[in-house]
């Protein structure tokens, strides 16, 4: 996999979503996806930053446009240094929350993409990754 | 900073205060900073020249730390000028051009009129740089802040303009959202159109969503909460404008709305809840 394009940003608070979710369209919109594409890759987007901001204290968000060779993807990396996930699990079940969410964002997340991954240890943090490829 | 260099300084600036005065105008109009468009020369002369006395009596008083109470009326001068720049669309730059220019001004007229060694002069020069800088810091501060307020009383007038609950008919309140919800503001939203069922004694309330970009589970659990609290009301809630790329995300997101009446555009709304009233719409024979 190669990476054609890389920047990052901060997510420290509510207000960094928006921008969050902002950003992730204009690079969703650089390689052409569908506008369902787009709303499936920000609408995750969404779900990943709130939790870094809800639970991990903030993070930071790593965008990248990648290529296999034959198709485009918008590949996202989601880091925060906060407590960790003890059961991921049980935190990606539907209506398992911590919080006073719904329990929905990261399940919710996992399906609206192509790839997703969870690495994470309590006491280090939260690092997840999503591809949605075009 | 030595005395010496202080009481020089001030016998200068006292002395020829005129001249400083039209040089430092000089450079702030040939300055490509200047805005004429937003400021006329009159205005200028006159602002400069209220600032030059007032900076005057300030460092007649030996103390030159800006942070003294010596210096309070200077200070309430330059935040003034800043505020009133920043809301004119001035650029920072330019807002911070009337401090710095008058650096330029000054060691002109020290160069000319010193009459002592490099070394007292490189001094004096040394301590104007350290006041004039710490004024344009403070210009650009203030430049900032005065931005930062337009920006939440903006974010304010846009909370309260973005929520118009409208009545599309006896009974039937439409409440079409644009924009972000975030919490704050769906706060807002939510307060408004109940008690604007309860003001006009509602039983349909439409939410129309077409201008919402993004439906995640936050949006989602807002909308059910409102949907909820109508209906202890009384009132029960259509949401509309629910776009296909929205319904199909909402979906994988798991997010249930079969509880909830949805349809496509708010003219269907409409119409549903016309015949829920018992209103029927028909062209005229
Ligand atoms: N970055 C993270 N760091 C630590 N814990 C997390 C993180 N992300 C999620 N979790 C845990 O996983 C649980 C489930 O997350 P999920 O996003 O599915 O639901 P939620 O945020 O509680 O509610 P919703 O997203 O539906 O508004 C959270 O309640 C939290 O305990
Ligand atoms: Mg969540």
């Amino acid at each position: 996999m190669t990476i054609l394009k890389n920047d990052m940003r901060y997510i420290r608070n509510s207000d960094d979503i928006v921008l969050i979710r902002q950003v992730v369209r204009e690079w969703a919109l650089m390689i052409q996806f569908s506008l369902v594409d787009q709303t499936k890759i920000v609408t995750a987007s969404s779900e990943l930053a709130r939790n870094a901001v809800e639970y991990g204290g903030g993070g930071v968000l790593y965008l990248q446009i990648v290529s296999d060779g034959i198709r485009k993807g918008l590949k996202l990396i989601f880091e925060d240094k906060g407590p960790g996930i003890a059961d991921i699990g049980l935190a990606l079940k539907d209506g398992y929350t911590t919080g006073e969410g719904m329990g929905l964002g990261l399940g919710g997340a996992r399906r609206l993409v192509n790839e997703f991954n969870i690495e994470s240890s309590v006491g280090q943090g939260t690092k997840i990754t999503i591809i949605r490829w075009k | 900073m030595t005395d010496k260099s202080k009481v020089r300084i001030f016998d200068i600036v006292n002395s020829t205060e005129n001249e400083i005065l039209e040089n430092w105008l000089k450079l702030q109009i040939s300055s490509t900073a200047l805005r004429m468009d937003l400021l006329s020369e009159r205005e200028l002369r006159q602002q400069s020249a209220e600032f030059l006395s007032l900076f005057k009596e300030a460092t007649s008083t030996g103390n030159w730390d800006i942070n003294d109470s010596g210096w309070s009326r200077v200070l309430e001068f330059l935040d003034s000028i800043s505020r009133s720049r920043a809301i004119r669309g001035f650029t920072p730059t330019e807002t911070a051009t009337f401090i710095f220019s008058l650096k330029q001004s000054l060691f002109t007229t020290l160069q000319k009129t010193s009459k002592n060694g490099t070394a007292d002069l490189i001094q004096d020069l040394c301590d104007i740089t350290l006041l004039i800088d710490s004024l344009g810091l403070f210009t650009t501060e203030v430049y900032l802040k005065s931005k930062e307020e337009i920006i939440v009383r903006q974010q304010t007038e846009m909370i309260e303009l973005s929520t118009p609950v409208v009545q599309l008919w006896n009974g039937i309140l439409a409440l079409p959202l644009i924009g972000t919800l975030d919490s704050a503001r769906t706060q807002v939203v939510m307060e408004s159109l109940l008690s604007r069922i309860v003001e006009t004694g509602s039983n349909i309330a439409i939410i129309d969503i077409t201008g919402v970009p993004t439906v995640d589970t936050l949006v989602a659990q807002h909308l059910l909460k409102t949907v909820a609290a109508a209906r202890l009301m009384g009132a029960d809630c259509v949401i509309s404008g629910i776009r296909p790329q929205i319904a199909q995300t909402i979906v994988h997101l798991g997010v249930d709305l079969s509880e909830v009446t949805t349809k496509a555009t708010m003219a269907d709304a409409f119409k549903h809840a016309l015949n829920l009233t018992g209103a029927i719409v028909k062209k005229k024979q």
